[in-house]
């Protein structure tokens, strides 16, 4: 179980004054489940998974994995592939693995079920950006993570390569049931993915509203269920993309 | 507050609808491998050979027509260099300061590698360091050699240190301007995974350097090899360097140019047969 309980983060700005990119943020996620976080631009979204991550630990509260905080085995998933150039495909997953020669088997499967098993030993670089993308989502799974972070991992690609890696994933995480915390400002890309989502409002970013996606899978951003429920979504809180939903504040923020 | 969507049968529409997730769509197969199947230059081996050829035909008609003992034609350097080979003394001095090179050059990446990635990483060690960096780029090399025979002796570590003191400041400087493009992105990625140490260093961060420790090593050893000799010149008893002073003594232009031929010969093997692949080897991902 993912626990998410963060009174204040707070950023010093170039003035020297304090921004505060999130606050009264309560959120959780139970093992297994496909969360998605859907936001305006700037309101904390990227903030709050590198707490998660633990890339930053600056904050008030705290963030904790089945009661732990959260230290290794955490898969992650970047806006940008980040790569390392240098290395082939097959070891650009090995990389994050613990013991790689035994991680090998699991890698070659992972890739070759993303239909790279052609590409093993070939460089990123000669990869083009869907490629690279299923490469660093086969990285992030290879490692068996009870918990995968992904931040707008499918931005900047078109529409069917992102729609054919967003297939991959839900198939990699129906199978392997990792809880998935899912960063997004595209909202029917997180009813086509979520099991529940959650929006924050605009900074400093906190939940102001929760709903279960209970739409049968397989699902894709463009399916008729999908718009009719983003267009009710839409009809019932208009302001909600921009993070205006006038919700109070937790009195203990 | 929680709101709940509603289960509606599935429904897929074609695929390539207009959903745009971002800018400058990306999408999949493979990329053009014309970077990667860059050919080299035909006849290239053909053109070298060429220009070897005809510096040693300008060589020949400049000692004919000069006929002076200042400069030999190229028959009697090669039957010189052949008598020097076949007593040994070349192999010998010619191993010496290949010792001497090989050490100082060792020393001089180790170190300079060191604080240049200290230098890159850390700004204020880097302010404090500046000074000493440019003042070390700017005292001549034979001001360094003076001072470590005066304080070490005339010795073999002397001379080392010597060498690698004048060597280390231009690789702190070509390393240092590799560490500050280290790209954070792939730092973070090690970061995340809680790679260890030791793998993020040689994995992730090493392989940044590269291409700065590469042209520190190339112009590294072209510049530590003309120090030894200077070195060995003034204050050893053998080596290349002390060998060209004998000649210089007996005014012996034949051995100065033999020694120098092998000199030169073997600075161009090295490069050919280690640092050239080596480079290729820990560059071959750019394509």
């Amino acid at each position: 179980m993912l626990e998410i309980d963060i009174a204040r983060k707070i950023y010093p700005d170039r003035g020297g004054r304090s921004h505060v990119a999130l606050q009264g943020l309560r959120l959780a996620a139970r093992p297994g489940e496909f969360l998605c976080l859907v936001g305006p631009s700037g309101c904390g979204k990227s903030t709050l998974l590198n707490l998660i991550i633990g890339l930053d630990r600056d904050m008030e509260g705290r963030v904790t994995l089945d009661g732990r905080v959260p230290d290794k085995g955490i898969g992650v998933m970047f806006q940008e592939p980040r790569l390392m150039p240098w290395l082939s495909v097959l070891d650009n997953v090995l990389l994050v693995a613990d013991d790689p020669q035994q991680a090998r088997p699991r890698a070659i499967e992972l890739l070759r079920a993303m239909e790279l098993g052609d590409v093993l030993h070939t460089y990123p670089g000669r990869l083009s950006g869907g490629m690279q993308r299923r490469v660093a989502l086969a990285r992030a799974f290879v490692i068996e993570p009870p918990l995968l972070l992904m931040d707008e991992p499918f931005v900047s690609l078109d529409a069917p390569t992102a729609d054919r890696l967003r297939s991959m994933l839900v198939d990699l995480w129906q199978r392997r049931r990792s809880t998935i915390v899912f960063v997004t400002h595209d909202l029917r890309e997180a009813l086509a993915l979520a099991d529940r989502v959650c929006f924050l409002s605009a900074a400093p970013g906190r939940v102001v509203l929760e709903m279960s996606v209970e739409l049968p899978r397989p699902r894709a951003p463009n399916d008729v269920a999908v718009l009719e429920l983003q267009a009710r979504l839409l009809a019932q809180h208009p302001d909600l993309l921009a993070g205006l939903v006038t919700t109070e504040p937790p009195n203990d923020a | 507050m929680t709101g709940s969507g509603q289960g509606v049968r599935e429904t897929r529409t074609p695929r390539g609808a207009a959903h745009v997730t971002g800018q400058g769509g990306s999408g999949e197969g493979m990329r053009g491998a014309s970077a990667a199947s860059r050919s080299r230059q035909p006849g290239g081996a053909g053109l070298r050979l060429g220009s070897i050829l005809v510096f040693l035909l300008l060589w020949q008609v400049l000692a004919a027509t000069l006929q002076s003992a200042t400069l030999p034609a190229p028959v009697v350097v090669f039957q010189r260099l052949l008598a020097e080979i076949s007593s040994l003394t070349l192999p010998w001095h010619l191993s010496i300061t290949l010792a001497r090179v090989g050490v100082s050059f060792l020393l001089a990446m180790v170190i300079g590698t060191a604080i240049g990635i200290a230098m890159g990483h850390w700004r204020r060690l880097d302010m404090f360091l500046d000074t000493w960096l440019v003042l070390g780029l700017n005292i001549p090399a034979l001001v360094t050699i003076i001072l470590c025979y005066v304080w070490f002796g005339l010795n073999d570590w002397a001379a080392i240190v010597a060498v690698a003191i004048n060597k280390i400041p231009t690789v702190v400087v070509t390393v240092r301007e590799g560490a500050r493009t280290v790209d954070p992105r792939l730092m973070q990625v090690a970061a995340a995974y809680r790679l260890t140490r030791g793998r993020t260093f040689v994995r992730v961060y090493l392989p940044q350097l590269y291409p700065y420790l590469m042209a520190a090593a190339r112009a590294g050893l072209s510049l530590i090899w003309k120090i030894v000799l200077v070195v060995e010149l003034l204050g050893r008893s053998n080596g290349i360097g002390f060998q060209l002073n004998v000649f210089f003594q007996f005014f012996d232009i034949a051995g100065i140019l033999a020694y120098t031929l092998v000199f030169a010969t073997v600075v161009l093997l090295i490069e050919a047969i280690a640092l050239r692949p080596l480079e290729r080897r820990l560059t071959e991902w750019r394509g």
